[in-house]
């Protein structure tokens, strides 16, 4: 098991802070479950031509959001999905890895529905997971009653596509007083009868909000359950898994299984254990905010048996 | 006009309630003791003890929002907090109410009824 976590390994956390300041773009490239990564514009280009499709990731766009150090994170979700507009290779489909809105009020999920229709990424297909933030109230309704593809009652989903298999994870729901995150019983019977019929050459990429790795159990992130759902994955040669939540980049290789967290739309949080508390990093001056923020894309590569990650950051 | 001479009546009535409730909000400092301050993802007090009918505040001093419920339902349950948002419970029987916030349900406290 490797752990690159960046806090624990000098050279990970020197690169991931020179990527966040300077805002370099980066492709990282899992291959057997190893992580390479390439800054953009040297050699990435050639490999993103040999793509068979892509896909663009964003998160945490936290609609309703209103303190420093980002007042009006509509704005920079707009950046966000501009940037997608404009990647080279137009992706498939856009990822939103939850916490759509700050507050689940309506209101909210309604700037957020506008902003994707003002998008060409937006408004094509899109796939959501909540957040902890969209399931305030209602456990979700409203969410789902909007966002949810409606394949399983708990909200949960998967499909297949050019190959690949992708599943969306619910792990923001029922959520025990003193836990972290969450799938239930229910879930992961479902998820385990969802993977059988595949071979283990199936790529396989799961989806949610909070991590499903115990990356920071005292700031609640990570998944109670999310072992047990790492054990059906563990046969499968190339699992990748992407989550918003903790609004940084951190990865961590386990085997065949590669976890990815996303930066946010609209502010980001200490790193692990820095400071008294998760929350937005207030201290970050205006004209560097854009740097803390990001869009990912994804490139599927045939015959390669990896998925290409690319980290855009909105500088 | 009816309907002034009903509301005018009513503020009367409030009007001639006024030494009731003033002798109440005289207890204001008592209860204030009774407030639970929401800061960097932790309720403070984690634990509060409190007398049979006291009414307990929360007040959310975060910028990220929280809710306050009960782990197993014994009351009702705010809404999101915003940011200065403030929720309050009334616990009229004695017992222990073990709460959680369900945005992040690691931040946890008790409210202790005697």
């Amino acid at each position: 098991m490797t752990n690159q976590r960046d806090n624990e390994n000098p050279d990970r956390r020197g690169f991931l802070k020179c990527m966040a300041w300077a805002g370099a773009g980066t492709l990282l490239m899992m291959k057997g479950g190893v992580l390479h990564a390439r800054v953009l514009g040297l050699d990435a280009g050639t490999e993103a031509k040999d793509a068979t499709f892509s896909f663009a990731q964003i998160s945490d766009s936290h609609i309703g959001f209103h303190f420093a150090p980002n007042p009006d994170p509509a704005s920079t979700l707009r950046g966000a999905l501009a940037q997608v507009d404009a990647l080279p290779v137009r992706p498939d489909f856009l990822l939103h890895t939850g916490d759509l809105t700050h507050l689940s009020r309506p209101d909210q999920f309604d700037t957020l529905a506008g902003l994707m229709q003002e998008s060409r990424a937006g408004k094509g297909k899109a796939f959501y997971v909540p957040g902890e933030h969209d399931v305030i109230g209602d456990n979700g309704a409203e969410f789902f009653r909007r966002f949810g593809e409606r394949q399983q009652p708990g909200g949960w989903y998967s499909f297949d596509h050019r190959g690949v298999h992708f599943v969306g994870l619910i792990n923001v729901l029922a959520l025990k007083a003193g836990g972290l995150g969450f799938l239930g019983n229910e879930q992961l019977a479902w998820l385990k009868k969802d993977l059988a019929p595949l071979s283990a050459e199936t790529p396989v990429l799961v989806f949610a909000h909070m991590p499903m790795w115990a990356l920071y159990p005292a700031w609640g992130w990570g998944t109670d359950d999310s072992v047990e759902a790492m054990g059906y994955l563990r046969r499968f040669g190339s699992v990748s898994v992407l989550n918003g939540h903790i609004h940084q980049i951190q990865q961590k290789v386990e085997g065949n299984i590669t976890f990815y967290t996303a930066r946010s739309t609209a502010y980001p949080q200490p790193a692990p254990g820095v400071g008294p508390a998760p929350g937005p990093l207030k201290t970050v001056v205006p004209d560097r905010l854009h740097s803390y923020l990001g869009i990912r894309s994804v490139r599927h590569v045939q015959g390669k048996d990896a998925l290409a990650i690319t980290e855009g950051v909105m500088a | 006009m009816n309907r002034l001479a009903c509301a005018a009546c009513l503020l009367s009535t409030l009007a001639a309630w006024t030494p009731p409730h003033a002798a109440a909000s005289s207890r204001v400092p008592a209860e204030k003791s009774n407030q639970i301050e929401i800061r960097n993802f932790m309720f403070t007090p984690k634990t509060l003890t409190v007398p049979v009918g006291a009414k307990v505040v929360w007040i959310n001093r975060d910028e990220e929002p929280h809710t306050v419920v009960s782990a197993n339902g014994q009351f009702a349950p705010s809404k999101a907090l915003d940011s200065n948002d403030s929720y309050v419970a009334t616990f009229g029987k004695p017992g222990t109410y073990v709460y959680y916030c369900t945005v992040h349900p690691f931040m946890t406290g008790t409210i202790v009824v005697k």
